[in-house]
């Protein structure tokens, strides 16, 4: 039992908090958010000249070798600074993939490339009807002849699509619309023929596409993966995915508490700081517990987002995200509660963490969605 | 005790119902159903319909163009309006600076101000809060000099609602700052266009352009605004907050939210070919609501009907359990709202007149998570929920 950071990695995230709070304070994040991309390219070019791009990936493909651990801790950072570049989508999702599923070829080609900065990627797994059951895929891909295939559908809510150079999609290969069996996963170029994006900024500052896929002809070496099995492999990297923005989660939450901290001691009505009401103290204790709940959770995420027992580590995923939804809920509620009407404002920076808070319940299925996998896998304990 | 409506009542509710489904333009509903943002031009010409029927201001005495309602009929027509759902008439003149005004304004006050508030021909704002001065309203610091016939002013109020659309503000202004600070406040009636006024906009977090700041440099007030006498501002303030009872829990808006919400249910996907409806715990989690709801509506009920024995003549800190249990009731259904979407109320998509893009998924789901957002500001605006739980551990409780 350790919870203890080694050497480096108490210096990686020194650097990466360092990196946040100088080159991410509130006014350079939304100069960043009006960039064409909706990010700063400058910044990506930075985290790669620091080996974050590369972090998860073996020395060999031009990564760092961290794992999980490292993750973690640069997407905490992340969080605190409300960073908008797309490494969830790019390093976690995309390279993980890549890492998890992808052939020797494949992965010679593109990781080093992404841990230069040089390519984006995005998983677009998400489809309009299918809320957040991975299984649900309509989106087709059809045997073509020479080994290739043909893709046709539409995914929704791509985090970063738009700004992506390759696309990571789950398409059904055989079975039924709803079936586990059936999926594969492709990668597509965003230019290719028959690729539709429709980018827009999402309300928590960050990016997002709608993508549509006509007719796209992809060669047999576009499969990434085992044929018709690819849902294993999507779903490890969702749980990647899950521990990043449970991390992320918790560097909002922080902050925000901090500020709100900050604001108590600092704010005075009817003569003194407000912090002196009883009230509010135990509030922002309720708000403290929740928060190291969630990164108890956090690193729970982080500890097993490798796990070998797939029902093991999708439990103890979907725990994570039940607690990190929560959590993010009421610190978020709170925070701006506590602030009053400051708390409301565009100009303040509690509004950007309970916005990205609430979305991030969003993503890869909310506390909700969570909370039944839990059940419906027999909780956590087993009976007596 | 009978829960029931007398045959009249329901008669009545019947004429009301009929009158919303009939009068209230098709554009303003469908905006009012979609969350969606309503501008002057609607609220203006919704208070003129009403005012047209007489109903703009049902509380107010008969002579001054109240309807004479009992205390039943006024809460019928309340919850029949907000069910239609209907815009409220401009709150900022038909509660709050109306009220103040027949209670302790003076006749040309009165002949002037009152026909106006009630078919919108003057659009109020309200001018209390200051950067320095929120819950701790009393230390407000805009100060007030009777300077010959006018008063000047100078000061800066904030979160000012709406102030970009208002001929007019209400202000709570020092006027003595050496006497005890609740007893050094005046009410004044300030017209926007008077020089040395400057109006700039907020934008809270979702987006939206509803608040502002409102500085004043050296504005000239003629005396006569001074509504009742120099000091006993605090006095009608704490008449105004106080005022507003039975709309204050908007218990009709959380019913309409909730049907919006089941309608949403019932088209959105949930994965697996199912709907949101199908779900059974969201179906829970909406009825959990309903159940706090029906409670709520019952509670308010019962402050009707003491209203209508007479028993409590004066704001009376019911009101308060009103704010709470109606503002955390708002606000869980507006999460449900965001929630029955999922990933879909990420996307950001302005609200704005000439706004063309074809939506992003559903067209329902733009305005929800924003509206989330911004509803966070029920529980802080019109005194916190901190300040109401105060208030009932003092008034009620004796602590
Ligand atoms: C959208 C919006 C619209 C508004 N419109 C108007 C308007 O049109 N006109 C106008 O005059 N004002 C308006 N307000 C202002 C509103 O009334 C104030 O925001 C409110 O009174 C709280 O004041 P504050 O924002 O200064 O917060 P503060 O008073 O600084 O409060 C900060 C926090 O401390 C808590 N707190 C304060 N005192 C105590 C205590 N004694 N015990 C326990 N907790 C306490 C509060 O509950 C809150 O959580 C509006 C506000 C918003 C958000």
């Amino acid at each position: 039992m350790d919870f203890d950071l080694t050497e480096e990695q108490r210096l990686l995230r020194d650097a990466v908090e360092r990196l946040v709070a100088e080159e991410y304070d509130f006014d350079k994040r939304k100069a960043y958010a009006q960039e064409p991309a909706g990010f700063s390219p400058a910044r990506w070019a930075q985290y790669a000249e620091l080996g974050l791009l590369g972090l998860p990936f073996p020395e060999a493909l031009g990564g760092v070798g961290g794992t999980p651990v490292e993750t973690m801790l640069v997407m905490e950072a992340f969080g605190r600074g409300l960073v908008l570049e797309p490494y969830l989508a790019t390093v976690v999702l995309g390279g993980g993939l890549l890492l998890l599923g992808g052939s020797a070829a494949q992965q010679q080609e593109m990781v080093p490339e992404i841990a230069r900065g040089r390519l984006r990627l995005a998983f677009a797994f998400g489809e309009r009807q299918a809320r957040y059951d991975l299984a649900d895929v309509a989106t087709t891909a059809t045997a073509a002849a020479g080994g290739g295939f043909v893709l046709s559908g539409a995914k929704g809510v791509v985090l970063h699509g738009d700004s992506a150079d390759r696309l990571i999609v789950t398409a059904r290969t055989a079975g039924g619309p709803r079936e586990r069996e059936g999926i594969s996963l492709f990668l597509v170029d965003a230019q290719a023929a028959g690729v539709t994006v429709r980018g827009y900024p999402t309300v928590d500052g960050l990016r997002a596409a709608e993508i549509a896929f006509r007719e796209v002809r992809l060669g047999p070496e576009a499969l990434l993966g085992p044929r018709d099995h690819g849902l294993d492999l999507a779903e490890r990297a969702i749980d990647l995915g899950i521990a990043a923005v449970a991390a992320e989660a918790v560097g909002a939450m922080s902050a925000l508490h901090e500020l709100t901290i900050d604001y108590l001691k600092t704010r005075k009505q009817f003569g003194v700081a407000i912090g002196s009401f009883q009230a509010l103290q135990h509030r922002a204790v309720d708000m403290f517990v929740a928060l190291e709940q969630a990164r108890s959770m956090s690193y729970l995420a982080t500890m097993m987002a490798e796990a070998e027992d797939a029902l093991q580590r999708r439990r103890m995923l979907s725990a994570a995200k039940v607690q990190i939804g929560r959590s993010a809920r009421f610190l978020g509620q709170q925070a701006i509660q506590l602030h009053g009407g400051v708390g409301m404002t565009m100009e303040y920076k509690a509004g950007h963490y309970f916005k990205r808070l609430a979305m991030i319940d969003t993503l890869f299925g909310d506390a909700d969605h969570h909370l039944a996998l839990v059940a419906e896998s027999g909780g956590l304990i087993d009976a007596a | 005790m009978d829960l029931r409506f007398t045959p009249e009542e329901i008669a009545f509710r019947e004429e009301v119902r009929r009158f919303f489904r009939e009068a209230l333009p098709e554009s303003i509903r469908r905006k009012m159903v979609d969350g969606r943002h309503l501008d002057k031009a609607d609220i203006v010409a919704w208070q003129r319909i009403l005012n047209a029927r007489g109903w703009a201001v049902p509380d107010w005495p008969v002579e001054w163009g109240g309807t004479g309602w009992t205390p039943v009929q006024r809460y019928i027509f309340q919850e029949e309006m907000q069910q239609a759902p209907a815009p409220q008439p401009l709150g900022f003149g038909v509660n709050m600076v109306g009220p103040v005004i027949i209670a302790f304004g003076s006749e040309a006050q009165k002949r002037h101000y009152l026909p106006r508030i009630r078919n919108i021909d003057d659009w109020w704002c309200q001018g209390f809060s200051e950067p320095g001065s929120g819950s701790d309203l009393a230390s407000l610091k805009t100060r007030a000099e009777r300077v010959g016939d006018h008063y000047l002013v100078n000061g800066q109020k904030t979160w000012t609602t709406l102030a970009q659309h208002a001929d007019m503000i209400f202000c709570l202004v020092r006027t003595n700052p050496r006497v005890k600070k609740q007893e050094g406040i005046s009410f004044l009636l300030i017209d926007m266009k008077s020089p040395g006024i400057t109006v700039r906009p907020i934008v809270t977090m979702d987006g939206g352009a509803e608040v502002n700041e409102v500085f004043f440099d050296d504005v000239e007030v003629p005396a006569e605004n001074l509504v009742g006498e120099e000091g006993k501002g605090w006095d009608y303030a704490k008449f105004l907050l106080g005022h507003e009872r039975t709309g204050i829990a908007r218990v009709g808006v959380s019913k309409q939210r909730i049907r919006r919400l089941k309608e949403l249910a019932a088209l959105e996907p949930a994965g697996g070919g199912r709907r949101m409806i199908d779900d059974r715990r969201f179906r829970e989690k909406i009825a959990a609501i309903e159940v706090e709801l029906k409670a709520l509506e019952m509670t308010q009920l019962r402050v009707v009907s003491a209203e209508r024995q007479g028993r409590s003549k004066k704001p009376d800190p019911a009101s308060s359990i009103l704010k709470l249990k109606g503002s955390e009731i708002q606000q869980a259904v507006s999460e449900l709202l965001m929630e029955v979407v999922g990933p879909y109320a990420m996307p950001y998509q302005p609200d704005e007149e000439g706004w063309n893009e074809p939506p992003i998924g559903a067209d329902y789901a733009g305005p929800l998570a924003p509206t989330y957002f911004n509803w966070r500001k029920i529980s802080i605006y019109g005194g916190s929920n901190e300040i109401q739980r105060n208030i009932v551990a003092k008034a009620i409780l004796g602590l």
